[in-house]
């Protein structure tokens, strides 16, 4: 039998991690001795064949971006980070990926690093993942004793040391050039690229960056191969995904299902639809910065191009549920409280532009919105762009709120004209 | 008033100026090297450099093995911990200030983390912080006369599929009501 769910299918139902042993009685590890049989160069191609595309959000072909490493191996020691700074309101998937199975993680992470050469691997966990750094370290520490990090892995010239980094909070932490700030001991502020990371990253070694979703995947390409992966997906783009809904449906949780399955699909069957009486009004489909999609897109599959043709993106997959019982525009003061709250402050576009539009936002559900400050807020949306700013941020902070203002325009029309927010 | 000892809450282009206190130490270049930091937190810290090219790496994990002992960070362990690391102290107050889980304030014995993002939003979280509120008396970022309790707002805590949710100390709770809080309260001494 062909397993559709190569990331969850060995995780337990008590909640406790797989262990070892589990993860090696179900063919783990097995990827990496496949590995350690092929050349680096020939590990980076399987994974292009297997069209693996990043599951930070960002969509961006893994393989494209191991190969970016500079192939000149003066330049040593080289990292690989994974990153499990999980903090996108909204989504909940990397916690139950290294809760779960800890191993397909470790085991991914070895292959990916052997791939770019990398003598040196961290696990960059945020810190309110206590369980997650627990079980982490427990599992590395498994992974030692046997032989799968240190030096001479599984008898190749190959070593490894993999070590967890936790966080103490700050969205700001996950954004990738922040990230290697943090992880010097730095203040978590984003650096300019280009040089990117592949070529300068953490102490100005090439570094590999990637999520811990995207590398879970990579054992099992390298196990089944390829065309294996690529099956389990309904789309161009390979593998499943670890879709999830929260917010107003009945039954929030995490899926693996096909790459391409419908927001539909996951909304109605998997998490039993919105409450009984209520009435959908539209969803983020991967985190709070993605734009709203509505009823009318609901079919188009969730992978990496489709969502595009209607403004938004995939994101992390895991979809957050409006319905007609919560003001939208209470949704989005909640949003843009947090974006204003996260934002590093290094660049003036974002630390004051974002603040501002929570203030607006706040004098909206208050009642003491004008007419104008419709028009601001449409300003910057307009504004606040890559490109003006230094980093994603304040982008992925203004579109949830453009779209916002498109589809839930006589909403927010209403806050001004009653003096007061119809929900409250 | 109760105290704000995180640097990121709060929302406003303004930024509140932390006061520091006026007895602080300052000790003479000389006398650099630490004296405070116990060796069990030294062993602790040089454990964790051995992963990294350079100590400066565990700075953040210097911040927390002091505040795990003593519930905040204050200056002189912070003025420590920068020796200890060849560090000065004003840049690592700047790392500390910016992670939201390091405290410059005291805090009280149990620190209550709300989820306040989207998804907690939707499920109706700000009830449940009215309900905080009143129960324990204090407003977002103070702590409770008897020192029990702090309350601060956090970013999304990953529990989103059991929203509403928070976390004490280092433990997480959700689908949170009410009932369900006073019990948990009740079980924090």
């Amino acid at each position: 039998m062909i397993e559709d769910k190569p990331l969850t299918s060995r995780m337990r139902s008590d909640g406790r991690a797989v262990s070892l042993q589990e993860y090696v009685a179900a063919g783990g590890y097995q990827g990496l001795r496949a590995a350690l049989q092929l050349s680096r160069h020939q590990v980076i191609e399987q994974v292009a064949h297997s069209n693996l595309k990043g599951r930070g959000g960002a969509g961006f072909p893994t393989a494209k971006k191991w190969g970016l490493i500079p192939t000149d191996l003066a330049r040593q020691p080289r990292y690989f980070v994974v990153n499990a700074d999980e903090m996108e309101p909204g989504t909940m998937k990397d916690r139950l990926l290294m809760e779960g199975d800890p191993h397909q993680l470790i085991e991914g992470m070895i292959i990916g690093s052997y791939a770019v050469y990398a003598s040196v691997a961290y696990l960059f966990i945020r810190g309110e993942y206590r369980q997650s750094n627990e079980v982490m370290k427990q599992a590395i520490a498994e992974a030692y004793q046997a032989g799968y990090l240190g030096q001479k892995i599984l008898g190749s010239d190959f070593g490894l040391d993999l070590h967890v980094h936790t966080s103490a909070g700050r969205y700001m932490c996950g954004e990738e050039t922040a990230t290697l700030n943090a992880l010097e001991g730095k203040r978590a502020i984003p650096r300019f690229k280009p040089p990117h990371p592949p070529v300068v990253g953490v102490w100005g070694k090439p570094t590999a960056f990637n999520n811990v979703e995207t590398i879970c995947c990579v054992p099992h390409i390298l196990r089944e191969g390829a065309h294996y992966f690529r099956s389990l997906s309904r789309t161009e783009d390979g593998g499943t995904k670890i879709y999830g809904a929260s917010g107003r449906v009945k039954t929030p949780g995490l899926w693996e299902l096909p790459m391409g399955t419908s927001a539909r699909e996951i909304i109605f069957e998997h998490a039993g639809g919105v409450p009984d009486g209520c009435r959908f009004r539209g969803c983020l489909p991967g985190g709070a910065s993605t734009a709203f999609l509505l009823e009318d897109h609901l079919d188009a599959p969730m992978d990496f191009m489709s969502l595009q043709a209607h403004g938004s993106r995939l994101g992390t997959g895991t979809l957050v549920v409006l319905d007609d019982t919560v003001c939208p525009v209470g949704m989005m003061l909640s949003l843009e409280i947090f974006f204003a709250r996260e934002s590093c402050g290094w660049c003036t576009p974002c630390r004051e532009g974002l603040p501002w539009i929570a203030a607006m936002l706040e004098a909206l559900e208050k009642g003491q919105g004008r007419q104008e400050d419709l028009h601001i807020l449409q300003e910057h949306c307009d504004l606040l762009l890559l490109g003006r700013t230094f980093c994603a941020l304040a982008p992925g902070a203004v579109d949830p709120l453009r779209s916002a203002l498109k589809y839930f325009h006589d909403d927010f029309r209403r806050h001004v004209i009653n003096r007061r927010c119809p929900w409250s | 008033m109760g105290v704000s000892p995180m640097s990121s809450t709060g929302v406003g282009p303004v930024a509140k100026k932390k006061k520091l206190p006026e007895t602080r130490a300052r000790r003479p270049c000389h006398e650099m090297g630490s004296i405070m930091l116990s060796d069990e937190v030294k062993k602790e810290i040089d454990a964790e450099a051995r992963h990294y090219p350079q100590r400066r790496a565990v700075v953040a994990e210097a911040l927390k093995a002091v505040q795990a002992r003593r519930g905040w960070v204050d200056d002189e362990s912070l003025r420590d911990v920068a020796d200890y690391l060849g560090l000065s102290f004003d840049e690592v107050d700047s790392i500390a200030t910016f992670y939201n889980l390091i405290f410059r304030q005291p805090v009280g014995r149990h620190v209550i983390l709300i989820c306040d993002s989207v998804s907690c939003y939707l499920t109706g979280y700000e009830k449940l912080l009215d309900h905080l509120k009143k129960k324990l008396g204090i407003a977002l970022g103070q702590t409770t006369a008897d020192g029990r309790f702090t309350l601060l707002p956090n970013a999304c805590l990953g529990l989103c599929e059991q929203a509403p949710a928070m976390m004490i100390d280092n433990e997480t709770y959700g689908h949170l009501t009410a009932a369900r809080i006073d019990e948990i309260l009740g079980k924090h001494e």
